[in-house]
């Protein structure tokens, strides 16, 4: 288990101490950064595909918008999903694993049995159909009902739920994993034997202590909810326009590239944001895990 | 072996019948239709085209005909691409998806397991974190950052390979690096993980006592048994290759399957994507099968009964 003071030793080395400076700096530019730009900067301005200046520090793009703006944009969306993404993961494959692990026998059977089909299955194919056949009828519904925040933001909205709904997985494997080992423990035994009820030896006394492992695994899912998302905006059928999301911004930036004119700034700015955030979130992710699990 | 596969054949029957039925249903529920446009069809001339194409009717005989139409092989036409079967375009373009397919499963196992292992028997030392960090590195930057850096780079800078298309060797190349990086950083940890373990264990020590090289101890013993887990990771990196193909065939233009896959949802060509999902889940299936086939005959331990 997660010993109290471990995290601080990750935070030791500088490697870490590197990927937690560049998760704070994205993190606080994403929060405040758009709001310290000029007005003048968040609409379509004269300057078509500047190159790097002062002014404009990540160049322009097709319509004079400031890339590092809309970078910062996008790092806002991407980070609210692959987070509230996690959080959606974290809820369903801890609550699978847990009465899979406890049920044991043949319900655990059944239910990693299902598990083990739909990892073999193109999830994200689904997801992309999922989306588009519920984005409409959901902002019909959210007009209906007069909820303007929901008719703007619908497509991130289903992008959270569907994107947690195919990241529990991996979560659930490991929840059922450590319940399986903890239920023989004589704690828990002696929970039952006292007389206490199954959900409360499930709440009060092996989700506890599955906690620490699942908070590390959390670190590992939100990076791969912002992949999947962006892979979806890639493709033009995740965030849809005005908005933009890492994987929006680097559409336009892989359609700049051709042998007539490379705007390389539209594709590297973006690449090297969201890289650096992954790297950052993948490595202490694995460190955490490293140190929780050091069989591993 | 053969009695594995029968024994599985109902459950996988089942799955391949959900996946029919959750298509099918899900493109319905998607608001418009495949003959919308800008301008209003006549009723008429509207009716005659749901009639052609079995869109007709209620629901539930829409969808019992066409689980008997798939189940005869016949994914029907195509709403787009008038007169012309789904089977028609799978046709042309599957065999293009799956050789890139092919060739980046097996750069990344191959360039996975070589890395894994190369780590792994350099525990800790300079080279063991390179290897590790690239890894991390592979499997953190994604595919369609990869594929336009390459383009850039070997493409438009240096001129070496072509920036796009399909059918000379050369264009093979970036395509097919690119769909294989990310998971070939994946296997490579699986690969070094699972090695250090089995590099522990007590056969692997008194293979070691009897005199034996460290070259045969690693590469005869341990491996064999250490790939296990890469083994079990073939089946997902099955599924998340053709997934990344639609990316890796936009970024790099490549006519396959992947294309007609993002379209199909774009135009509502519902039997279109309907083809290509129950293609794709179809290969898959069979895929998983004959893995965990091999899976009892890699490792005489494991009696794979279920």
């Amino acid at each position: 288990m997660l010993e109290p003071g471990s995290a601080a030793r990750i935070l030791r080395r500088p490697a870490a101490k590197v990927c937690l400076g560049i998760l704070i700096v994205v993190a606080a530019a994403a929060a405040i950064g758009p709001e310290l730009f000029p007005a003048s900067y968040r609409e379509p301005g004269p300057l078509q595909y500047s190159p790097p200046t002062w002014q404009h520090p990540f160049g322009t793009d097709l319509n004079g918008r400031d890339v590092l703006y809309r970078v910062l944009l996008g790092a806002r969306i991407s980070l609210v999903v692959g987070l509230a993404g996690a959080a959606v993961s974290l809820f369903l494959g801890t609550a699978y694993g847990l009465i899979a692990g406890y049920a044991g026998g043949k319900v655990d059977n059944f239910m990693m049995r299902l598990v083990d089909i739909m990892y073999s299955v193109p999830r994200l194919i689904f997801i992309l159909i999922f989306i588009n056949a519920f984005d409409g009828h959901l902002r019909d519904f959210a007009s209906r009902m007069d909820w303007p925040w929901l008719v703007s933001y619908s497509r991130i909205v289903i992008l959270i739920v569907t994107l947690g709904l195919i990241e529990w997985l991996t979560m659930a494997r490991i929840v059922r994993g450590q319940v399986l080992a903890l239920k023989e423990r004589p704690f828990v035994q002696a929970a039952r034997v006292l007389g206490q009820s199954h959900s409360k030896i499930v709440l009060r006394h092996l989700l506890p202590n599955i906690l620490p492992i699942v908070i590390v695994y959390l670190t590992l899912t939100v990076p791969a909810v912002i992949l999947d998302e962006s892979f979806l905006s890639f493709l033009g059928l995740g965030i849809q326009p005005p908005q933009a999301s890492w994987g929006s911004l680097l559409a336009e930036g892989a359609q700049s590239i051709n042998p007539l004119k490379i705007y390389w700034w539209l594709l590297l700015f973006p690449a090297a944001t969201m890289s650096a955030t992954l790297l950052a979130l993948n490595y202490l992710g694995d460190r955490l895990r490293d140190t929780l699990d050091p069989r591993r | 072996m053969l009695k594995l596969i029968v024994r599985r054949l109902p459950a996988l029957i089942f799955v391949l019948f959900c996946v029919v039925t959750l298509t099918f249903f899900l493109i319905r529920l998607a608001p418009g239709g495949p003959f919308d446009r800008e301008r209003k069809i006549p009723p008429a001339i509207e009716a005659q085209l749901l009639a052609k194409y079995k869109l007709d009717g209620p629901l539930w005989t829409q969808f019992t005909g066409y689980l008997a139409d798939v189940a005869r092989g016949d994914l029907r036409l195509s709403t787009k691409y008038r007169n012309r079967s789904v089977n028609e375009i799978l046709g042309q373009t599957l065999p293009v998806t799956f050789a890139l397919g092919g060739i980046a499963f097996v750069l990344a196992t191959v360039g996975g397991i070589w890395l894994g292992t190369f780590a792994a028997v350099r525990r800790d030392t300079a080279a063991d974190r390179l290897a590790m960090g690239a890894a991390l590195l592979g499997l953190s930057i994604p595919m369609f950052v990869i594929g336009p850096v390459l383009v850039l780079v070997f493409g438009l800078w240096l001129k070496w390979l072509p920036v796009g298309g399909w059918g000379s060797p050369a264009q093979i190349i970036l395509p097919s690096i690119t769909l294989a990086l990310p998971f070939a950083a994946v296997i490579a940890r699986l690969m070094r993980t699972s090695l250090l373990e089995v590099l522990n264990q007590d056969f692997v020590r008194t293979a070691k006592a009897k005199g034996l090289p460290d070259r045969s101890v690693v590469y005869k013993h341990a491996l064999r048994v250490a790939i296990l887990p890469v083994v079990t990771y073939l089946g997902p990196l099955a599924a998340h290759l053709l997934t990344g193909s639609i990316v890796v065939e936009t970024v790099f233009n490549i006519p396959g399957a992947g294309g007609f896959f993002v379209h199909s949802i774009l135009n509502r060509d519902g039997f279109l994507l309907g083809g290509v999902v129950i293609v794709y889940c179809a290969l898959l299936i069979v895929f998983n099968l004959l893995v965990d086939a091999s899976y009892a005959l890699l490792d005489r331990r494991i009696r794979v009964d279920a």
